[in-house]
């Protein structure tokens, strides 16, 4: 045990109540309030982060279970100055209205491209062995884990499918 | 939420220990658990966190079939090279399930406790009797539309709203199960249990029993399908769903293993459908035949009465892409 | 300098198209975009605010009674706990939008499952909301509240009902008569940002982040709650995470936030969860709609009826205005429209985007869609022999009318085949492909604002309102508008809203956001041009400012010689709105899939081609309607409120159960934007654009998946379980 949970590279210390989500950890206990809680119960997606790479809904996980690992949120990934090729792309395409969804759109997609690059199969694929063809259905069945009430899914789709274009070159 | 002590377990003996008590819980991926917490459906005064006990792996078994660790996440389940070879049928259910997030921290074994969606029993202000026994089942009389057809209950008509294990039934695997009398492994189809008198036993666990992994047989290959219908495309409950492993061979039939999803309080598995194909060659008065097998006792409560045309409908659909596949 | 400008004349000068800055509906992103995609732009809850306690409310758990007694100590002996909240001035549902007064207070009164009651408070969240769940609660019920919308007998709204010649008659006369009904669900706005406040009270000064659409209500509404001066109160709204409706009006967590902060005497957060949300805010309510279309050989309308039941709880006084754009949309002599709301003990029905068109539209363009079959003519065709004149009820002018426009240029671009059209006419393995088309239509409403414009000595730009942007665009429209009226790029401008220290604005709601306030802005920036222009000695008509330049190359930091020049603009709707019928209108064109075997239907691709007056900005007009046609697939297929015939209570009341449409459920969307200028619809020639976009979407896919698979049905949402159920063998 180590009792601290690094976030964007810099360790802080684990709550003292084991109630506290990671989510409720980056928000109120260590100020990072780009990860949104839409619903708290891992059905939007706004509160999506990368723990040690992988992304995951930290409303549906305790502080007091990610003890040493290392978490991403919308705030490691880019900032005003310096935004993420997703970032931009999302400004770009205007993949956002509200920008409630969008911390969580942009993690997800973050770690989806890795996803994709790692050719994991998804409800979308026709195969499930070889390589991932990259298609809007693909990216489609890949991000409906994030919600966005506004309506901005074409838009932000078309993001990504920027982005992705860029990496697979 | 109300308050616990956690505490990370630092063995399975350990773990066994610490959830044998009554107030006590296991949590691993914690996606489901947690949910229902924040909701006061369940509320542990402790809780043993078991995600580094190992029994993550997934590894080859001797006679050739694959051993799921049941801390291995959904995800990892689903890209595992062999599964994907092996057991399509089980990637495709997992993939079919929820969302990339939740499957990339929910686990297998939480997966098979999967508790029903059943709108009364994750509103503790509404009746149910397998939330707070005696209480009355406000589906009944109430809104139905995801509830059961198959093996109901005048207690509970919730439905097992999972997909991995359907395709765990399908394919035959089996439960190892770990408790402070041993181990002891379950048939997947023997693992849930229907909801009688005793709506709130959900599955054959023991106090202070913990699943550790899920054994796959060997491949029998064959044309495997996942067949999951919902009102969204994705991130939806199933209506119904079907796991179907199918082989034919001179035209008929000779593999034929199909499991349910939505229908019941527990992936539906009834060898009698199955049996009805074998040896047949497909046709639709065939599939009718199979259904009508199926749904012998089925008994819709008003809104969910669709579920019986759906069933007969996407099991008819399912053999004839499985048909058509084999050809 | 306040500078006043009442409407009472189409104003058709185009002057924005004369300036010269060119920015002006050009498609830009938004001006505050970068604080979005980088998770730097705070939203209510998220303000860091010094000893905030955390308040979490308590809803009943009976649908119709009072509260008796509420057991305290055990709450208050709970680990944290600070106080237990339940002052007579709490607030037991949403105020409606435009209330401008306190909605219904009084937590003992129990009028819906769900309904607030009371608000516990304590250290942390964690405490808070496991204590709220402890409080015991002793109520006396009454028995028999009515719950079903079906059995109760309704109340007519008068002012709603037409009777205009005789549509019995028309309709036995008719060549081509439609007689349907059709049903919608209930719907939830369900924006991404769960309703949050925090209170703090300095003195008798009070300051509230709250995430709400229209603060320049919101203000009069808790003072009027809270029985205190507006001049006391500060409410704070600079990102709102969506609202369709929802956030309207003071919601339950805003007032009981500043009654807890009162009470213990600190700040307070109360944040509502999901499911609170969903059980005590905003349904929209479901609907049965008779509609009767009566038509001659040639197709065109000789009667019209419209006939909707909604329903609300009693003592409001909102409902949901289904006949809305039925009033003006066709033609037909004979006319008969009738509204009735049902009392019954659901929560609360309101706005949810596009109150009205939302469900009345899909059912007329569904009926529309049975007529087109009936008659033997493209649908297309259908609509575009029966675009009236004038109102057929008013016998105004239109202010103006694109949707012929809209129809053909939608056609065109989607590729419609105005062929003759079966069903079943397409398979691809298990699916069922057709296409379906719908018009769309949306009042236009406008409204009083005002805005301060400052054109500072440095050459740069301020505008501050307390206009909300709740994803609406209206941070970076006020900066193109500013900038193509000052001549000034739009990042010269700052913008600054959502704080009732601004001049008060529009709100957000009812699409009347950007002409509205877009209108201030353009008065307030006249008057400073105004200015500019005597100080080279021109006229403000001559004035052409570009590049912070003039024409003849005096800089605007030369022109101001240090100093500030401040204008505030008030514009004012005037006779004008008495003068036409104002409307945005457009044209959906869908094709589906459905599966011959599970009723799944997929939108494959979907176009909507939309008149709304002058584009602002390209980008995000087109967003918004990427947004609404978003929405037309949830009405379509997946959305549905679903409530207990017990007691009432809303029984999906979470994003997994209640279907808002995920990515998967949305293909590319096509837009086309067909411009024009409405010089009555507002002086910037603008009208709304925030909900046509959903206003008969859903009668697209409903039309389409009848082209597709020959499934024929009259209830939205069209779910697996219903379309199987109509499906032809």
């Amino acid at each position: 045990m180590v009792d601290s949970i690094t976030v964007n590279g810099t360790t802080h210390p684990m709550p003292d109540d084991p109630r506290v989500s990671l989510l409720d950890f980056l928000r109120q206990h260590i100020g990072l309030t780009g990860t949104k809680k839409g619903c708290d119960h891992g059905q939007c997606g706004a509160c999506t982060v990368m723990v040690n790479g992988t992304r995951i809904n930290s409303c549906l996980t305790l502080a007091a279970m990610h003890d040493g690992d290392s978490v991403t949120t919308i705030e490691g990934l880019g900032t005003p100055d310096e935004p993420s090729a997703l970032q931009r792309a999302f400004l770009e395409h205007d993949g956002f209205q509200c920008g409630y969804c969008t911390p969580g759109q942009i993690c997800s997609a973050t770690a989806m491209l890795e996803e994709l690059a790692a050719d994991w199969p998804s409800d979308a694929s026709e195969n499930l062995e070889g390589r991932v063809a990259i298609s809007g259905e693909e990216i489609r069945e890949r991000m409906s884990g994030n919600l966005c009430r506004c309506g901005a899914y074409a838009n932000i789709v078309a993001a990504i499918e920027e982005v992705a274009a860029g990496d697979r070159l | 939420m109300r308050p616990f002590q956690y505490t990370r377990a630092p063995s399975l003996a350990e773990a066994s220990h610490l959830i044998a008590g009554k107030d006590a819980l296991a949590i691993a991926g914690g996606t489901n658990l947690l949910d229902l917490m924040k909701l006061q459906v369940e509320t542990p005064g402790r809780l043993a966190d078991i995600n580094r006990l190992g029994f993550a792996e997934i590894e080859d078994t001797d006679d050739g079939g694959l051993r799921l660790g049941a801390l291995a996440t959904n995800t990892e389940t689903a890209v595992h090279p062999r599964v994907r070879a092996d057991y399509p049928v089980l990637s495709r259910a997992i993939l079919a399930g929820a969302t990339q997030q939740l499957r990339n921290k929910a686990t297998n074994g939480g997966n098979l406790c999967q508790r029903t969606r059943c709108f009364y029993f994750t509103n503790i202000d509404q009746p149910c009797n397998k939330r707070e026994p005696g209480s009355g089942c406000g589906a009944i009389e109430g809104i139905a539309k995801l509830h059961a057809i198959l093996g109901t209950s005048d207690q509970c008509i919730a439905t097992y709203p999972g997909d991995l294990a359907v395709a765990l039934s399908a394919l035959g695997a089996t439960v190892e199960i770990s408790g402070d009398k041993g181990e002891r492994s379950v048939p997947v189809r023997d693992f849930h249990c229907l909801p009688g008198d005793t709506p709130w036993i959900e599955n054959v666990l023991k106090p202070g029993e913990i699943i550790t992994g899920i054994v796959l047989p060997a491949p029998v290959g064959g044309t495997q399908i996942y067949r999951k219908v919902r009102e969204r495309s994705s991130y939806a409950f199933a209506l119904v769903s079907i796991a179907a492993v199918i082989e034919l061979t001179d035209g008929k039939f000779s593999r034929a293993d199909l499991a349910f999803g939505g229908l019941a309080h527990k992936p539906w598995h009834d060898q009698r459908v199955g049996d009805a194909l074998l040896g047949q060659p497909p046709s639709d008065t065939l599939f009718d035949k199979a259904a009508d097998i199926l749904l012998e006792d089925a008994r819709g409560f008003g809104e969910n009465d669709f579920k019986i045309p759906l069933t007969r409908r996407t099991l008819r659909a399912v053999l004839t892409q499985a048909t058509e596949d084999a050809a | 300098m306040t500078v006043h400008f009442k409407q009472d004349e189409p104003d058709n000068s185009n002057r924005l198209d004369g300036m010269k800055q060119g920015v002006l509906g050009k498609p830009l992103p938004r001006i505050e975009g970068l604080a979005k995609v980088t998770g730097t732009a705070p939203y209510a809850a998220e303000y860091p605010v010094e000893n905030c306690a955390e308040g979490v409310l308590v809803t009943s758990t009976i649908t119709r009674g009072e509260v008796v007694a509420i057991d305290r100590t055990t709450v208050l002996s709970m680990p944290g706990v600070i106080a237990v909240v339940d002052d007579e001035k709490l607030c037991t549902r949403a105020a409606q939008g435009t209330a401008n007064e306190a909605p219904m207070q009084g937590p003992t009164q129990v009028c819906y499952w769900g309904q607030p009651i009371a608000l516990v408070v304590a250290e942390t969240f964690e405490q808070a909301r496991d204590a709220a769940k402890h409080l015991n609660v002793e109520y006396r019920e009454e028995e028999g509240a009515p719950l079903d919308p079906g059995v109760v007998e309704p109340e007519e709204q008068e002012d709603e009902t037409v009777h205009q010649g005789d549509l019995v008659y028309a309709m036995a006369e008719a060549a081509h008569s439609v007689d349907v009904t059709y049903t919608t669900k209930g719907h939830a706005s369900a924006a991404m940002e769960p309703h949050a406040a925090i209170a703090e009270w300095d003195g008798d000064m009070l300051t509230v982040h709250a995430s709400l659409q229209m603060l320049n209500y919101n203000i009069s509404e808790l003072a009027d709650a809270l029985d205190m001066e507006e001049d006391n109160i500060r409410l704070i709204s600079r990102f709102v995470g969506g609202g369709f409706g929802s956030k309207l009006g003071i919601s339950e967590e805003v007032v009981a936030a500043a009654l807890a902060a009162k009470q213990v005497g600190r700040p307070v957060r109360v944040v509502q969860s999901r499911q609170q949300v969903f059980q005590t805010v905003m349904r929209r309510s479901e609907t049965t709609q008779r509609l009767r279309l009566a038509a001659d050989d040639n197709a065109k309308l000789t009667g019209f009826g419209h006939q909707a039941l909604v329903s609300n709880l009693p003592g409001e006084t909102f409902a949901e205005p289904v006949l809305q754009s039925s009033h003006f949309m066709y033609g037909g002599q004979n006319r008969e429209l009738m509204l009735n709301v049902a009392r019954i003990h659901r929560m609360t029905a309101g706005s949810v985007r596009a109150p009205g068109e939302a469900v009345g539209m899909p059912a007329l363009e569904g009926a529309m869609d049975v007529l087109a079959e009936k008659a033997g003519i493209d649908p297309v065709d259908l609509r575009l022999r029966n675009i009236p004149e004038n109102d057929p009820e008013e016998d105004l002018p239109f202010s103006s009318h694109k949707l012929a426009e809209c129809l053909k240029q939608g056609a065109e671009a989607f590729g419609w085949d105005k062929g003759p059209r079966k069903p079943r006419q397409r398979r691809e393995g298990e699916w069922w492909i057709g296409t379906g088309m719908a018009s769309a239509a949306r009042v236009h409403n406008i409204s009083e604002a005002k805005s301060r414009v400052t054109l500072k000595a440095d050459g740069t730009a301020l505008v501050e309102t307390d206009m909300t942007d709740i994803g609406t665009g209206t941070y970076t429209i006020l900066a193109q508008i500013a900038g193509e009226m000052l001549g000034l790029d739009p990042k010269q401008v700052l913008v600054e809203l959502g704080d009732t220290r601004h001049p008060r604005g529009p709100g957000s709601g009812g699409s009347w956001g950007a002409a509205s306030i877009g209108s201030a802005v353009y008065v307030a920036c006249k008057a400073i041009r105004e200015e500019l222009a005597a100080k080279i000695g021109t006229s403000e008509e001559e004035l052409e400012l570009s590049a912070a330049k003039t024409a003849t190359g005096e800089s605007l930091t030369d022109l101001l010689e240090g100093k500030d020049l401040i204008r505030e603009g008030h514009y004012e709707p005037g006779d004008i709105e008495d003068d036409y019928t104002a409307s945005g209108f457009g044209a959906f064109f869908a094709e589906v899939r459905v599966n011959h075997y599970t009723g799944e239907t997929r939108v494959d691709r979907m176009l909507g081609a939309f008149g709304f007056g002058r584009v602002l900005n390209a980008k995000t007009a087109r967003s918004q309607c990427i947004g609404g046609i978003t929405w037309s697939i949830g009405v379509a297929l997946t959305e549905a409120l679903e409530f207990d015939p017990q007691d009432g209570h809303l029984v999906n009341c979470d994003l997994a159960e209640y279907h808002v449409p995920v990515h998967r459920d949305v293909p590319d969307l096509e837009v086309v934007l067909v411009e024009e200028r409405d010089g009555a619809a507002s002086p910037i020639q603008a009208k709304g654009i925030g909900e046509l976009g959903m206003c008969g979407g859903a009668a697209a896919i409903a039309n389409a998946i009848y082209n597709a698979c020959g499934a024929r049905l009259y209830d939205y949402p069209m779910t697996p379980d219903r379309v199987i159920a109509a499906m032809p063998d």
